[in-house]
């Protein structure tokens, strides 16, 4: 005990674990959803750990990229464990990034005071898709390199300096080795760096404020003498090992992929990129990775290249701006009026077509598909202010629901 | 609010969780160590290396890399091979008693399979430079007494010719004598014993 | 209710998607069964292997006694049967033949075919390998139904005989006699279709294997992790119960 007071004299230990575990009071009726915030932390510190055990044997070198990565799959004593953790984890960061988001969608965990939390996600979000499309680029297949020049071409649609800019990116007329050097920088050190103080002020800025819930209820207004709220539990031990068995359901579904579905039937690894890069013959068709392809189909939606970025583009940004074009005074979808309801399921429905379309070839329906559901994504944001108000919520109670 | 709470029983699952928490992440940890040592790559070019040694000659110094490492075969002439068995007052370990420097057959004098071969890794025992061929005698830098041998330029060790270490030098003990054998006359593979892989 | 939904919305996306997911190539792919396990099947394979593939393709990220290892050989009795060039047994399977002088010879460089049954998949394989046909118009004489104008003779047309196109688009084997090349009539080793299947088979059981040797270890090892994992959550489950009885 005497070593604890030592250091809490000259380092707040026990302070942070109090503030942070121990004595943070989170309310007792979080559900399912609730989980995924913590998954996404130890998805995080997964990617992080098998990733620097990869990089000690993969060389960020066009002519030797495609081999390094066979070679850790073979060569390397466990290498391909590491290899296909690195690889499921990726997207299964996005999984649970997507579920945690889809939560502060229907609880209104995006709203006031928590403006700043979902900022700071969003933030990490668009953090994750630059380090998921630099990291794409790394085994060097023809996936790696026909998506990265896409992608990069995208930059050129930006009027006067577009060109110029694709090519300071790419550092090369098309994608070549300077740009598999540059990608591998950002991908292991710069973009990590950025996500992980990113996640520290999430996490900062949500105890700050206090956790919603399922209802959507501020549990500090009911607080008891001590000061503690009424509908409030520690953190520690409850929450922790609640997450903990979250954790175990978790690393079964993942393991259950990495061992016996790595490629998840091209969903996960793509087959063309078994073919190494080969810049004078594109595959047959292109598609991103799963995460990307809602996006990608608003882009290809647009029969214009510039509004086509633009509206990809948007549709992110708009995404930032939901707080405040929230404005029910009602957090959760349980006391919603039907106005909301219906819009979130046709959002999450287009959301879900989108994302299907993106990975087929854009022609004739699909195209006509695409636009209907783009319009239907970005209606849902442009109109949020209108039928948030106009909508019959009901009372919230002053108490949340448990059991 | 209740009074029952079971301790015991909490205490019971949070050490059992702890335990097998701790056994999988101990588990874990497993590949991510292993993956750091030698690959199939590093092991195949580590394999046993065959050695022509016939146009080897007397006094010439021959250096073939085994493991990445520098291993020289010298041809001794019948008067180095006396010298090494009359001159070990001022060997640190003249009758090669530290047991992991050699192999069982290499524990005699001129630490060696054949007396006028000397097979010994050249890597100094202290810090890991690679001594120098001074077979010379009493040259004006290493004195009157040099009777020919190796000399380390990194903090001055030195070895005799059958790579024994003189006392009083930073390097603890001898040269290592890899594993080897003949495989004929003039063949030697460095890396395996007659038995088998070393 | 509307969670319950959106969960179910979830589960059908991640569950269902891959099911959708298939391959553009116009020509049905007949499926060949893998088995990592079938050590015979994968020894035939690689006997096939090196005697017909490993002069024009590589498979230089696959080295030979890690093979002799997965595949229940020896290093000598692979040194001895499956080595022709000076290779050492640790060495990968590389060939002599230069990418650029192959360019030159075929107008492609053969593909190197260390992963090509990940890149192409198991059953194109198989396909690709038994549907070679006569076509008078390629400067090669055949064709090939799943890969268009390859670039690849027939190899096994002793085995197989030469496939005709008739007016269906439909393939007949017409034996070994070849319009082509009539030199090559009838040397009289041809075997039966279903011989010629199981051959195929062999070798593209093979070629799988070498694109992914750590499958063996692979799935060898998940249902000991999975069961690690099951036992761990309900322990968890437990102890989350344990804590979670004085909140009301």
């Amino acid at each position: 005990m005497s070593l604890l007071s030592w250091v809490d004299e000259r380092f707040p230990a026990s302070k942070l674990w109090k503030e942070h575990l121990a004595e943070y009071y989170a309310p007792k009726n979080f559900n399912f959803w609730y989980f995924f915030g913590s998954l996404a932390l130890l998805v995080l510190v997964l990617q992080i750990v098998t990733g620097i055990f990869l990089t000690m044997n993969y060389k960020p070198d066009a002519q030797l990229a495609f081999a390094s990565v066979e070679y850790i799959m073979r060569d390397v004593q466990w290498g391909w464990l590491i290899r296909y953790l690195h690889s499921t984890g990726a997207s299964a960061f996005f999984i649970v990034v997507y579920l945690h988001m889809f939560r502060g969608l229907i609880y209104g965990s995006y709203k006031q005071p928590r403006e700043l939390v979902w900022i700071f996600g969003m933030l990490i979000y668009v953090a994750l898709m630059a380090e998921a499309f630099m990291g794409y680029l790394l085994p060097w297949g023809q996936m790696s390199y026909w998506g990265a020049q896409v992608i990069i071409s995208l930059f050129g649609a930006i009027p006067v300096i577009g060109e110029e800019l694709a090519l300071w990116i790419r550092g090369d007329f098309v994608v070549a080795d300077a740009t598999l050097n540059r990608f591998f920088a950002f991908h292991v050190i710069a973009v990590p760096f950025v996500l992980v103080a990113l996640v520290v002020m999430h996490i900062i800025a949500l105890h700050e404020v206090g956790s919603n819930n399922p209802d959507g209820i501020e549990i500090k207004q009911q607080k008891d003498e001590k000061g503690i709220p009424l509908d409030g539990i520690p953190f520690h031990p409850y929450y922790s090992v609640k997450d903990i068995v979250g954790v175990g359901v978790f690393l079964f579904i993942f393991a259950l992929v990495v061992f016996y579905m790595p490629e998840l039937d091209g969903w996960f690894l793509e087959k063309d990129n078994f073919i190494p890069a080969d810049p004078l013959k594109t595959p047959e068709h292109i598609v991103p990775l799963w995460y990307f392809t809602p996006f990608y189909a608003i882009l290809r939606a647009v029969p214009d290249k510039l509004f086509g970025v633009l509206a990809m583009g948007g549709a992110i940004v708009v995404l930032f701006l939901l707080p405040w074009l929230d404005r029910s005074p009602v957090k959760s979808i349980r006391y919603r009026g039907p106005l909301f309801r219906w819009a979130l399921t046709l959002f999450i429905i287009s959301f879900l077509a989108l994302g299907y379309l993106g990975t087929q070839p854009a022609t004739g329906l699909y195209t006509i598909m695409a636009r209907v559901f783009a319009i239907v994504y970005f209606a849902f944001f442009l109109f949020m202010p209108i039928y948030t108000k106009l909508d019959n919520d009901k009372p919230v109670p002053e108490r949340v629901n448990f059991k | 609010m209740t009074h029952s709470i079971d301790k015991a029983k909490r205490r019971f699952l949070t050490n059992a969780t702890t335990v097998v928490g701790g056994v999988g992440v101990a588990a874990v940890a497993v590949p991510f160590l292993a993956s750091m040592s030698p690959s199939e790559k590093a092991q195949a070019a580590g394999a046993p290396v065959n050695v022509d040694i016939s146009k080897l000659a007397l006094g010439q110094l021959l250096i073939v890399e085994w493991r990445g490492k520098p291993v020289w075969i010298v041809r001794r002439s019948a008067d180095i091979i006396k010298t090494l068995k009359t001159e070990t007052a001022k060997l640190s370990d003249p009758n090669s008693d530290e047991v992991d420097q050699q192999p069982e057959y290499c524990t005699n004098p001129s630490r060696s399979i054949r007396e006028e071969l000397m097979v010994v890794v050249g890597i100094c025992t202290h810090l890991g430079c690679s001594p120098t061929y001074r077979p010379e005698l009493s040259p004006a830098d290493l004195g009157e007494d040099w009777k020919g041998g190796f000399f380390c330029p990194c903090h001055g060790s030195k070895f005799d010719l059958a790579g024994r270490v003189y006392q009083g030098m930073p390097a603890p003990t001898n040269l290592v004598v890899p594993p080897h054998h003949f495989v004929s006359n003039n063949q030697i593979l460095i890396g395996e014993d007659a038995k088998g892989v070393a | 209710m509307k969670q319950t939904i959106y969960t179910l919305f979830m589960a059908i996306l991640l569950l269902a998607s891959p099911l959708s997911y298939s391959a553009s190539t116009g020509v049905h792919l007949d499926s060949v069964d893998i088995d990592l396990s079938d050590k015979e099947s994968l020894q035939r394979g690689a006997n096939l292997f090196m005697n017909n593939c490993l002069s024009c393709h590589a498979a230089s990220y696959m080295r030979y006694n890690r093979m002799a290892r997965d595949i229940g050989l020896s290093e000598e009795e692979v040194k001895e049967n499956l080595i022709f060039g000076s290779d050492k047994i640790g060495d990968t399977m590389t060939i002599a033949m230069r990418p650029d002088d192959a360019k030159k010879w075929f107008g492609v460089t053969p593909p190197d075919l260390s992963v090509i049954a990940r890149a192409r998949g198991t059953d194109w394989l198989y396909t690709y390998l038994r549907t070679f046909y006569i076509d008078s118009t390629k400067p090669i004489g055949t064709n090939n139904l799943v890969f268009k104008d390859s670039a690849m003779p027939h190899i096994f047309w002793q085995q197989q005989g030469y496939m005709h196109q008739d007016e269906n688009g439909q393939l007949v084997n017409k034996g070994q006699k070849s319009t082509v090349d009539a030199e090559k009539s009838n040397v009289g080793n041809q075997i039966t279709e279903s011989e010629y299947n199981t051959l195929v088979r062999d070798l593209v059981n093979f070629m799988a294997y070498i694109s992914e040797p750590s499958k063996i270890q692979r799935l060898a090892m998940g249902h000991w992790v999975l069961l690690y994992i099951l036992l761990f959550t309900v322990i968890a489950y437990f102890m989350k119960k344990a804590f979670w009885e004085d909140i009301h």
